[in-house]
């Protein structure tokens, strides 16, 4: 019962403006939000991606701005999470997926063929839906990004530990078993570990698929108030079926359905004026 | 609701039926005691007849007198040293199929290929494998070897490497099969969170995969050794002895003994089949050939206990990883 009204507190004690800070100025009447190019971190342009020559993604377009959270809404299958993996190329590693159009991020294009995709991943990073941390320590899950990439230095490790584990706001609740096994933690730690071991790889950009879906309300309370804090240094796109979620922690909110992008624009005008009446339609729960 | 228990009452007194289903039990559960009456009767006999032969001489002891006294230790030596060699043939190769197969080849036709020559491969009898190893190992492979090496008749005859590479030949399957498993065990969440944090393909195997399908492996191996070190047709042409009482040892450097894998070597198996069929007093060796039954199953049997503590282990760590 009070689970939503709890929630709804939490909602009302953030500040509404502090959401509209990094949003640019555009025309709210405009069908397909174009920032300008200097403010944009990642610019997807006719994005279609197909799986074993099912389209699950069609020619979609959206502009995300830096240090900014863009929430990604629509009813399952409708190919949000299909945008997201597109971001850091996760499709590729499905047998079968064609991925057409442009993904930019600072101007490049990631789909390029002379793109690493190994490095595109670490400026990336990915949160999934149901916390997968190794079968490790939590020292061990933390640094595993920054051991790969060469750190083999045990004080620079457990500096990136402590810096990350504090950033994801597990730091207090971990500091005194980081060599336990990281499985013995509750599930929203788990997930916080995660967020921490992709700190750890210092990204710029955060993609984070239903990160609170398999969590109690406490702890997806306490991770939306990590991507509250992370948005001053990270861009964060996050895919959600939580309507309160998405209007409680995005700036942004883009609709997808049948695997196009409805419509997308500034939350607040989104969750209270949409200009489609399918996206009206499922915010108000009449579909989806 | 009254309609429906009007309907059912009466069908519960009717008995007729209850004869056919007891005995249709009775004939499957007599069924599935048939390979534990066999087991239990091949075990009673053997030990019966077998533990009297056992000694501290027997085990320590090469045969003397025409193989129909003294001790079996050179056949425990060289079944040990041929699995030895076998598993440390066997295992990189099998792992390796079994990461490419899982790992990298999708599902495509060199794939399908693939998989139906491991099937196959599991199919093919063993003295199959044993005229395979003679006629691509020792004559092809190794007479070639010595063709170009220039070493007379140095690879091209049976010795223990071609007997080993023919048994590990015989176990792929079994190890490749294993480590399938094993690896399909590990989520693919476990690795789209290592890609997902920059590190490749073959990091994301070493670092993240194969830690946690050790056990699965290691399990596979020990069954493929079970399988192996009971193998008589494989080594047959390849590489056992007849008579050898010399261990198969050579002097590195002249001082330090070392196993000569270009030596002929005896086997347990394959000495009871001589002693049973080509020895000039099959009646006389009679209790040798018991205890060395004994000592094989033995053997097997050990290997096979640690192929299920490990399965134990393995399970009991996965159990714990899918509890949280």
């Amino acid at each position: 019962m009070d689970v939503s009204t709890e929630l709804e507190k939490m909602e009302e004690s953030q500040p509404m403006e502090k959401t509209n800070v990094s949003r640019v100025k555009s025309p709210p009447e405009s069908e397909t939000h174009k920032p300008e190019p200097e403010k944009v971190k990642i610019l997807v342009e006719r994005l279609s991606v197909s799986y074993g020559g099912a389209q699950a993604l069609k020619e979609v377009s959206l502009g995300i701005e830096p240090r900014s959270v863009t929430a990604l809404i629509g009813p399952s299958g409708c190919g949000k999470s299909t945008f997201l993996r597109a971001l850091n190329r996760m499709n590729d590693t499905i047998p079968g997926t064609r991925t057409e159009g442009k993904v930019m991020i600072d101007r490049v294009n990631i789909y390029d063929p002379d793109i690493n995709v190994v490095a595109l991943r670490r400026v990336v990073g990915m949160v999934f839906q149901k916390s997968n941390p190794f079968p490790k320590s939590v020292f061990d899950n933390v640094v595993y990004g920054p051991r790969l990439h060469g750190i083999r230095d045990r004080m620079k490790l457990e500096e990136i530990a402590e810096e990350s584990l504090k950033r994801a706001a597990l730091w207090n609740e971990v500091k005194d078993r980081l060599h336990k096994p990281a499985l013995e933690l509750s599930g929203g730690q788990q997930q916080r570990l995660c967020i921490a071991r992709v700190l750890a790889v210092n990204p710029e950009i955060l993609l984070m698929d239903e990160p609170a879906s398999a969590l109690d309300p406490i702890s997806t309370a306490k991770i939306e108030e990590l991507i509250q804090d992370l948005k001053k240094n990270y861009t964060i796109v996050i895919v959600t079926h939580n309507m309160q979620q998405a209007a409680r922690v995005s700036d942004c909110t883009a609709f997808f359905y049948l695997g196009s992008l409805v419509e997308q624009g500034d939350t607040k005008k989104i969750f209270t004026v949409p200009d489609r009446k399918e996206t009206e339609d499922y915010i108000t729960g009449r579909f989806g | 609701m009254s309609g429906s228990l009007t309907i059912t009452v009466p069908d519960l007194k009717i008995k007729e039926s209850r004869w056919g289903e007891i005995l249709l039990e009775a004939l499957v559960r007599l069924f599935a005691l048939a390979p534990l009456c066999a087991l239990a009767f091949i075990l009673v006999k053997i030990f019966q007849n077998g533990h009297k032969a056992i000694s501290l001489e027997f085990l320590t002891q090469p045969p003397i007198e025409g193989m129909t006294q003294g001790g079996i230790f050179p056949c425990v030596f060289g079944t040990l040293v041929v699995t030895i060699l076998m598993i440390a043939m066997a295992l990189p190769l099998g792992v390796g199929s079994a990461i490419y197969l899982v790992e990298y080849a999708g599902e495509g036709f060199l794939f399908r290929i693939i998989r139906a020559a491991v099937n196959n491969l599991a199919g093919v009898p063993s003295i199959v494998f044993g005229l395979f190893g003679v006629g691509f190992f020792v004559l092809f492979v190794g007479r070639n070897i010595d063709h170009v090496l220039q070493t007379g008749l140095l690879f091209g005859q049976p010795c223990l490497l071609w007997a080993a590479a023919t048994l590990s030949v015989l176990v792929l399957p079994v190890i490749i099969v294993s480590t399938e498993e094993a690896l399909n065990a590990v989520p693919q969440s476990q690795r789209a969170a290592s890609l997902a944090l920059g590190a490749t393909k073959w990091q994301t195997i070493r670092d993240v995969v194969l830690p946690q399908a050790r056990g699965g492996i290691l399990t596979g191996a020990i069954l493929s050794i079970s399988r192996g070190a009971g193998e008589t047709a494989p080594i047959l042409f390849t590489g056992c002895a007849y008579f050898l009482p010399r261990l198969p040892l050579v002097k590195l450097f002249g001082v330090f003994p070392m196993v000569n894998p270009f030596d002929q070597f005896m086997e347990l198996s394959y000495h009871i089949f001589i002693m049973a069929t080509q020895s000039t007093d099959a009646e006389k060796t009679l209790p040798i050939q018991y205890g060395t039954t004994l000592v094989l199953i033995t053997l097997t049997f050990l290997l096979n206990l640690v192929a299920i503590l490990l399965r134990v282990h393995f399970r009991q760590k996965l159990g714990q990883v899918s509890l949280q």
